[in-house]
């Protein structure tokens, strides 16, 4: 069995309004190994949750299609797949738990229900099994009284408690790779640590190998080994969390941190925000897509897009100004760019 | 639950109390003497003085109405004197051939209503989608005694393969009875069938793109079970609301369906009894098929619940 | 009043006209509404025109010219079994088709209006009986309940109108009532409140205007139903007095000549079918345009 699960080379995803096409997801590629943890962040629209979307071939076509590329996971290439045997992959080997536990559980099933359904379609279980299956499920996601809560229905449930149903249908089949998208967005401070809490240690039970999408980089500081940055559809940086915690090389993603909130916020140093807003995907980039609201920009930005390359051990950037042989010094923040915050 | 019910139940008493009082306004609505207006023109006047007496029509207005409502919570309908019956008996007679025909109905609206909404929702934009919606804006708009008409020129005179009225029975055989059935359950079907395809498809649209939906399609369930589980049971509610209406405008449309078809049921004993000026049948069956509607109204929203679990039980919800 | 207000006030009808401006070019936007339009007026000229229009009295009989076919001498779409001309009865028989469906709707809005302001507006007691009643009345079969007035009332114009309009009245009603609810407890209304300002100022300068969306596609969606119900109790002999032309009417008279003229029951349910989907699609498109939120 070899290490690696998933490989996904130059994937595309485009989506069709009219004769306008829009190309979401521009040629992403990473790689990830077993019980490894990957964080994809961006602003909203930079292609994270496409991607994610993507690799269970769950984009609604029309409008969307995946436009290009490989997806290789544990042998299989995703994209040659039958629908059929597609399914048998949707819940079993890939799970996917979404942002909103409000609206995505189904409201009138009742939990058991929702968990039992998804252990039955994949595996050869009696009823009963499955329903003992699903209270040992909801009991290892830290919900007290799963007899008496299995026949409930999620509307009485608060937030946080739903997001541990959909986990424990997630894992109910031993997937290999959970895909969580925004898992704790939704959710309230404190509940979005016991989330993650919960997530790391369902992890050492099940081996999952785990994508989260997220905004925050807080969260994959904490539990992911690999970091995605993604910026209008491409990656603009990928590597260890380790190197890029320590030495962040895109323009993009000094403009990420500065705008994430930590401890070390204080009164005199204001949150900075990126100034301008992402390009329209439906017009063709020429050059760096992120140039437009980039500081350090300069001609050949506009023009030519740069290639991702190794900025340092397993560390790679798309940046014409960050390789091995160049390096570009992160400015202090600029007067002009604490006015844009301020204002 | 039962709390629930027996609340709604209850709940039924003062509708069906106005009902009442309505049908009773109405019918003193009538100009004159309703004895003089049922016995008809060469109708002596010792046989009027006679009628009115029996229908207590010489009694002050209020007493006539008491008598009326101690009657009907008695389940005393009166009696027919065109037809020489209790009315009771009349419906028992009439009212399982309306059944028949509506039942048939019924059947018909949701099994194609409901899957063709479902095909148009899954397909929107496409060309079935643009049929669908031209079928369905005429299915609504159809005047059905037109439509039963137009099935009777094409099936029945043209191409003679249906009866054109009546009824069939079933010791002539089922073909005979399902022959007569055709048409006039096409005809009474139109337009709900028009009205559960078209709700079914805004609501299933709005269902489809909901959250639950992609958590179903991510769990590796067939588009099938995705569709018809999980998006369409959040889609019944609407789908009920319109099942309560449609059973009431049915009734209604039977009495038109009833008349082209010669339909032996309640709606043709209605038109018949107003012909014959028959005042005590038209004002019982009204009243009748009034609680009928309220008894369907109280079955839907007792479906309600059982289809919606987010609705909290309480008995305090206006009437029908 | 000082130039101030008067400043405001010009701005405010400015505002409408453009609302009402953009409206009425979203409607003609909608291909399916501008040809309910077009149905509608098309209508409404052929009701008002109509002794322009037809051919011949509609009422006038010539037994040895009955059952004639399509344009067989001079009548555009034949006569019927008394030898009166089809088309001319079908343009008259649009004056009662137009005459019932807003006669009745309006009876109906009118009453319904005053009930739900009275019962939403005021609560309590009255608001309960009103709207016990009004459950009472759509606990009939909309038909039934105008089919049963139409038998102790009898035949005639406005007959059919009120017979018709009494079973629109819950409708109106229910969303009046509904309309100034929500706008009661707005903070604007309690504003207007707190200034002092006359219940029945409130109700006329602030509810009612607020209502006008619902209402006016309520009431459309009500016209369709109206017409299809004289239609029926014509077609019942439940309506207008014969000879009066009405499309239900010579349904009813075509129906026992399906065999020797089919065309004579068959051109007037077109004309209702027409008018009413015409109807139905205007008030789709006023729908979509005025509140894209609304549902049917």
């Amino acid at each position: 069995m070899s290490e690696e699960l998933l490989k996904v080379e130059n994937l595309e995803v485009q989506f069709k309004s009219g004769s306008a096409i829009t190309k979401a997801v521009n040629g992403v590629s990473f790689t990830l190994n077993r019980r490894e943890n990957i964080g994809i962040v961006g602003e909203s629209g930079s292609g994270k949750s496409v991607t994610a979307t993507s690799l269970l071939r769950l984009i609604p076509s029309p409008p969307g299609k995946i436009s290009g590329g490989a997806i290789h996971f544990d042998g299989k290439d995703l994209l040659k797949l039958s629908e059929k045997e597609m399914k048998s992959i949707r819940g079993n080997e890939i799970s996917m738990i979404f942002q909103d536990p409000l609206t995505s559980l189904n409201p009138v099933f009742t939990v058991g229900d929702q968990i039992i359904e998804s252990i039955k379609t994949h595996q050869k279980v009696s009823k009963k099994e499955a329903k003992k299956k699903a209270i040992e499920m909801l009991k290892l996601v830290g919900i007290p009284a799963p007899e008496k809560r299995i026949n409930m229905y999620p509307h009485e449930f608060s937030g946080g408690m739903r997001q541990r149903v959909m986990i424990a249908i997630a894992l109910s089949c031993n997937p290999k790779l959970l895909i969580a998208d925004e898992p704790t967005t939704a959710l309230d401070v404190t509940v979005q640590a016991q989330i993650l809490d919960l997530m790391k240690r369902l992890q050492d039970e099940f081996n999952t190998a785990i994508i989260m999408i997220t905004h925050d980089l807080g969260v994959v500081w904490e539990l992911c080994d690999k970091v995605l940055v993604m910026y209008a559809g491409n990656v603009v940086e990928y590597g260890t969390v380790k190197e890029i915690y320590d030495q962040p090389k895109h323009p993009y993603t000094w403009g990420l941190l500065d705008s994430q909130i930590t401890e070390s916020v204080s009164e005199d140093q204001p949150l900075t925000t990126i100034p301008g807003s992402p390009p329209d995907l439906r017009q063709e980039i020429t050059g760096c897509p992120f140039a437009a609201r980039c500081a350090y920009a300069q001609d050949v930005c506009f023009t030519n897009k740069p290639k991702m390359t190794e900025v340092g051990e397993n560390h790679y950037a798309a940046c014409h100004f960050q390789t091995k042989e160049n390096r570009l010094d992160r400015k202090e923040k600029t007067a002009h760019d604490r006015a844009i915050v301020t204002s | 639950m039962g709390k629930y019910i027996v609340g709604r139940i209850l709940n039924m008493i003062p509708t069906l109390l106005i009902v009442a009082i309505i049908v009773f306004l109405i019918t003193r609505l009538l100009p004159g003497n309703p004895a003089a207006v049922m016995l008809g023109p060469q109708a002596s006047a010792a046989d009027i003085k006679a009628l009115t007496e029996e229908l207590g029509l010489n009694q002050p207005l209020y007493i006539q109405f008491v008598d009326y409502i101690g009657n009907l919570l008695q389940g005393d309908l009166g009696n027919s004197l065109t037809y020489n019956k209790p009315v009771i008996d009349l419906i028992l007679e009439r009212f399982p051939n309306t059944v028949i025909l509506a039942v048939c109905a019924l059947i018909i609206s949701i099994v194609i209503g409901v899957p063709a909404g479902i095909i148009a929702a899954r397909k929107q934009n496409s060309i079935f989608d643009y049929l669908f919606t031209t079928f369905s804006l005429i299915g609504v708009s159809m005047p059905i005694f037109w439509l039963g008409i137009m099935l009777v020129l094409f099936f029945s005179v043209n191409l003679g393969w249906f009866p054109a009225t009546g009824m069939g029975s079933m010791e002539a055989g089922a073909g005979d009875f399902f022959s007569h059935l055709i048409l006039p359950s096409i005809a009474l079907a139109t337009i709900p069938t028009a009205q559960f395809a078209r709700i079914t498809r805004s609501s299933m649209l709005e269902v489809i793109s909901q959250d639950y939906v992609k958590t179903a399609r991510s769990k590796g369930l067939s588009e099938f079970i995705v569709i018809c589980k999980h998006a369409f049971k959040n889609a019944l509610t609407p789908l009920l609301t319109v099942l309560g209406l449609q059973v009431s405008s049915m009734l209604g449309g039977a009495v038109l369906t009833e008349t082209i078809f010669s339909w032996p049921g309640i709606g043709l004993l209605i038109i018949d009894a107003i012909g014959k000026r028959d005042f005590v049948v038209v004002q019982n069956m009204v009243i009748f098929i009034a609680l009928i509607y309220v008894v369907v109204n109280l079955v839907v929203d007792i479906l309600y619940k059982v289809v919606n679990p987010r609705i909290k039980y309480s008995s305090n919800k206006g009437g029908s | 009043m000082s130039t101030g207000q008067q400043g405001i006030v010009l701005e405010q009808t400015q505002v409408k006209t453009k609302n009402e401006h953009s409206l009425f070019r979203k409607l003609i936007r909608n291909r399916f509404a501008a040809f309910g339009l077009f149905v509608i007026l098309l209508l409404i000229l052929t009701a008002i025109f109509a002794p322009v229009i037809a051919t011949y009295p509609p009422n006038k009989m010539n037994v040895t010219k009955s059952l004639l076919g399509i344009g067989v001498e001079g009548h555009i779409l034949g006569t019927d079994n008394y030898g009166r001309d089809i088309f001319s009865r079908l343009v008259y028989g649009a004056r009662i088709s137009m005459l019932v469906g807003i006669g009745a709707v309006l009876f109906g809005a009118v009453v319904g209006t005053l009930l739900g302001v009275i019962s939403g507006y005021f609560g309590g007691k009255w608001d309960s009986i009103i709207m016990r009643f009004m459950d009472g009345l759509s606990a009939f079969p909309f038909i039934l309940l105008a089919i049963t007035l139409m038998s102790v009332l009898g035949q005639g114009l406005v007959n059919v109108i009120i017979a018709i309009g009494v079973g629109n009245i819950p409708g109106f009603a229910r969303v009046v009532r509904g309309q100034v609810l929500s706008v009661k407890h707005s903070e604007y209304i309690e504003v207007t409140r707190s200034l002092g300002a006359k219940h029945s100022r409130i109700i006329f300068h602030h509810v009612l205007p607020n209502s006008f969306a619902p209402l006016i596609v309520y009431a459309t969606m009500s016209i369709a139903g109206a017409i299809i119900s004289e239609a029926s109790l014509s077609f019942l002999g439940l309506g207008v007095q014969p000879p009066t032309a009405s499309w239900g009417s010579m349904l009813q008279d075509g129906k026992d000549f399906l065999v020797l003229n089919p065309h004579m029951a068959t051109i007037p349910g077109l004309a209702i079918l027409i008018t009413v989907v015409g109807i139905n699609l205007f008030g789709d498109g006023l729908r979509d345009a005025l509140d894209p939120k609304m549902k049917a």
